[in-house]
C-alpha cells in the first residue's frame, strides 16, 4: 500500500538517496569548506574585523578587482556572442579546432596564461612594443589585469551562449522575414530576447572567476599598492605574515559582496527568462 | 518494509565506500614517507623543506651527504625536497608537512614553527652562526656597462632611475632588500630612523612593478627589459650572470648592504615521531663540513667555514656587512615594526603620507 503511495508522489524513484547524496558531497566539497573559513575570521572581534577587512589598501584592492572583473565580463559578453555566433552560424575550413581551442583557457594552468600574456603585453613584447610609443601601457596596469581577465573569462559566454543558438527555431527567423522585418529588427526582436539568459550567466560566471582569479594577474599587474593590487594578491601577502585570520576576513568580505553581486545577476536573470518565454 | 530496508543498506554501503575513498586519499597524500621507511628497516628517509633558490644546492648536497652517511654508518638514507616560497614552505609545515628539516630564508618563518610547537625554543643557537651555514648578502644587478652609473644605493633614488624588487610582504627574500636599503640609509644618515624611512619610501617610489616573488622580479627584470637595476640576493644575480651570459649583465657591490641568513632546523615533534633525530642533525650538521661548505660555496653562497672562504675569496669579494641583530634585533621585532599590517611598508603607499 505504501509502495504505490510512495510511487506516485514523484516522477523519478530514489530521490531520497539522491537528495542525500547530493547533500553529503554538497557539504564535503562546498558547504565545509566555506565554514571552515568563516570558523578561522572568528579569532577577531567584529571591529578588528571592520578594521582589516576596510583599511584603505583592502578598498583600493577590492575596486580593482571588481572594476577589472566587470569590464573583462563585459567585453568577454560581446566578444563570446560574436565568437559563438561565428561557430554556429558559418562553416569554415579548421572550424573544428577553432572550436576546441575556446576551451584551452579552462585547461592552461593560470600562471602560464599570465606569464605568455604579459610576454606578450610588456614594455618590449610583440604586442605591447606595439602600444608603447602612443604611450598606452599595457603590462603592469589595470588594462593588463582586463586582458588577462578577459582571456580567462572568455569560454564561459562562449560555452553558455552556444547551446542556445545552436537549438533555435530557424522558422522564426523566417516567419520574422516574411513579415518584412529586416536582418537588424529580427535579430533584436527574435533573436536577442532568447540569448539574454544565457548571455547573462555567461557574464556571471566570467565575473565571479574574474573576481577570484590569483595566477595569471599576479604576472601582469605589477602589483602596485593602491594601484594595480588585487585583493587576492592581499589575501596571500596575509597569509604570508601567519595572519590567517585577517586573510580570512578579507576573504570573507569579498565573498559576500560577490553572493551579492551574483544574487542580483541571478535575479536579473530569472525575470528575463520569465519574460522570453 | 523489505524496500526500505533495502535502500538502507545502499546508503549506508555508500557511505562506507566514500570515508573509505577519503580515507584512501589521505594515506596516499599524508604519510607516504612513514610507509616507505618500513619497507627497508634499516633504511631512513629525511624530508628537507626548503625555499625556491636553494634546489640546486641541495640536489648536489643531499647526495654527498647519502654517501657521507654511508660511509660512516652503514645506513641508507634518502633526502626528499620540496621548495617553494619561504613563507609558505613554513606554512606547509605548521600544516602538518611531516618535514624532518627546514631550511629556509628568514629567521621569521622558523620562528612560527616554534609558535606552533613544532621547533623547540632556542633552535637559532643549536648551530654555529645562528643556526646559517651558509650566507648571502644583497647586491645590485645592472645592465652591462652599467648605462646609468649605478655605484651604490644612492644611485637608486636618482631621477629617472627604475629599480626592480618584488614585493616584501609577499616575498621572504624582499624583506632582505628593504632591510639592506634602510641599513644603509641608517648608516649613512647617523641612525637617523626618520630618513632612513624617507630613504627607503623614496626608493620604493622608484619601482614600476612590485613581483610578489624573488624569482618574478628577476624575470620582470632580465626577460622583460624592465627597470635599470634590480636588487637581488648575491647567489640567484650570480647564478642569472652565469645563465644569461657575462655580456648582459653586471653586478654592482654597494658600500654597504646585509648578511643575508638563511637558517637551518630540525622540526624536533616531527623527528621524535618518526625517530630520525641523529640523522637529521648529522644532515644540518655535515652543511657545516668541508664539503658541506664547497657545494654551497659552488652554489653561489658565501661559506662560512674559513678554509673554504679563502678557496672562493674570488667569487665574494669583501663587502661590509651587517646583521640583522645588530641593526634591527629580532626578526619578531623587525616583522612588526616594518612589514606587519599598517607597519612602515604599508604606510609608504598609503596616500598622504
Amino acid at each position: 500500500m505504501s509502495q504505490v503511495q510512495a510511487t506516485r508522489k514523484r516522477v523519478l524513484p530514489g530521490f531520497g538517496l539522491t537528495m542525500g547524496y547530493s547533500v553529503l558531497y554538497l557539504s564535503l566539497v562546498v558547504l565545509v569548506p566555506l565554514s571552515a573559513l568563516l570558523l578561522n575570521s572568528t579569532g577577531l572581534t567584529w571591529e578588528k574585523f571592520w578594521d582589516v577587512a576596510t583599511d584603505v589598501r583592502v578598498l583600493a584592492s577590492y575596486k580593482v578587482s571588481f572594476l577589472c572583473a566587470a569590464a573583462a565580463a563585459l567585453v568577454d559578453l560581446f566578444l563570446g556572442l560574436l565568437i559563438a555566433w561565428v561557430l554556429v552560424r558559418y562553416e569554415f575550413p579548421g572550424k573544428r579546432i577553432f572550436d576546441a581551442v575556446i576551451d584551452l583557457p579552462f585547461a592552461l594552468p593560470t600562471a602560464v596564461a599570465g606569464v605568455a600574456l604579459t610576454a606578450l603585453y610588456a614594455q618590449n613584447g610583440w604586442i605591447g612594443s606595439l602600444f608603447e610609443p602612443l604611450g598606452w601601457k599595457m603590462a603592469y596596469s589595470q588594462t593588463g589585469i582586463t586582458l588577462a581577465l578577459m582571456f580567462i573569462g572568455i569560454p564561459f559566454v562562449v560555452r553558455t551562449v552556444q547551446p542556445v543558438l545552436e537549438e533555435m527555431d530557424k522558422g522564426e527567423e523566417e516567419v520574422a522575414a516574411t513579415l518584412g522585418a529586416g536582418r537588424w529588427r529580427t535579430f533584436r526582436s527574435v533573436i536577442l530576447p532568447e540569448l539574454i539568459p544565457p548571455l547573462l550567466t555567461g557574464f556571471a560566471l566570467a565575473f565571479a572567476r574574474g573576481i577570484g582569479e590569483y595566477g595569471s594577474v599576479v604576472f601582469i599587474s605589477g602589483n602596485m599598492p593602491m594601484k594595480t593590487e588585487i585583493a587576492p594578491l592581499l589575501i596571500m601577502s596575509k597569509l604570508e605574515q601567519n595572519d590567517y585570520a585577517g586573510a580570512t576576513a578579507v576573504a570573507l568580505m569579498l565573498l559576500v559582496i560577490s553572493f551579492v553581486l551574483l544574487f542580483v545577476i541571478n535575479s536579473i536573470q530569472r525575470w528575463s527568462r520569465r519574460r522570453a518565454f | 518494509m523489505k524496500r526500505k530496508w533495502k535502500s538502507g543498506l545502499i546508503l549506508g554501503l555508500s557511505l562506507v565506500l566514500t570515508i573509505m575513498l577519503s580515507a584512501c586519499g589521505a594515506s596516499k597524500g599524508g604519510t607516504q614517507a612513514d610507509g616507505s621507511s618500513a619497507a627497508g628497516s634499516k633504511d631512513v628517509e629525511l624530508l628537507n623543506v626548503s625555499y625556491d633558490p636553494t634546489r640546486e644546492l641541495y640536489e648536489a648536497y643531499n647526495k654527498a651527504f647519502a654517501a657521507h652517511w654511508e660511509k660512516e654508518k652503514g645506513q641508507k638514507v634518502t633526502i626528499k625536497q620540496s621548495h617553494g616560497g619561504s613563507g609558505k614552505q613554513s606554512r606547509s609545515v605548521q600544516d602538518g608537512l611531516d618535514a624532518d628539516v627546514v631550511t629556509l630564508a628568514l629567521g621569521y618563518d622558523i620562528d612560527a614553527l616554534q609558535d606552533k610547537g613544532l621547533v623547540k625554543e632556542g633552535w637559532q643557537d643549536k648551530y654555529e652562526h645562528n643556526s646559517s651555514p651558509y650566507t648571502s648578502t644583497i647586491v645590485l644587478l645592472v645592465r652591462k656597462g652599467n648605462p646609468k652609473g649605478i655605484k651604490d644605493w644612492d644611485d637608486l633614488v636618482r631621477g629617472d632611475v627604475q629599480v626592480i624588487t618584488p614585493n616584501p610582504k609577499t616575498s621572504g627574500g624582499a624583506r632582505w632588500n628593504y632591510l639592506a636599503a634602510w641599513a644603509y640609509a641608517l648608516k649613512k644618515n647617523n641612525n637617523d630612523e626618520a630618513k632612513a624611512q624617507q630613504f627607503v619610501q623614496e626608493l620604493y617610489k622608484h619601482v614600476p612593478v612590485l613581483d610578489s616573488g624573488a624569482r618574478g622580479a628577476t624575470t620582470t627584470f632580465v626577460e622583460r627589459g624592465i627597470g635599470d637595476v634590480l636588487i637581488a640576493w648575491e647567489n640567484e644575480a650570480l647564478l642569472s650572470v652565469k645563465e644569461l651570459g657575462a655580456d648582459k649583465f653586471d653586478i654592482v657591490y654597494p658600500s654597504i648592504s646585509i648578511l643575508a641568513e638563511p637558517p637551518v632546523a630540525i622540526v624536533d615533534k616531527v623527528v621524535d615521531k618518526k625517530g630520525t633525530r641523529e640523522v637529521a642533525d648529522a644532515y644540518l650538521k655535515y652543511l657545516y663540513s668541508e664539503e658541506g661548505q664547497t657545494i654551497a660555496a659552488e652554489n653561489y653562497y658565501r661559506p662560512t667555514l674559513d678554509s673554504v672562504k679563502a678557496k672562493f675569496k674570488d667569487q665574494f669579494p669583501k663587502m661590509e656587512l651587517v646583521t640583522l641583530k645588530d641593526v634591527f634585533g629580532t626578526w619578531k621585532e623587525t616583522q612588526q615594526k616594518h612589514f606587519s599590517d599598517k607597519g612602515i611598508f604599508d604606510q609608504i603607499y598609503v596616500p598622504g603620507s
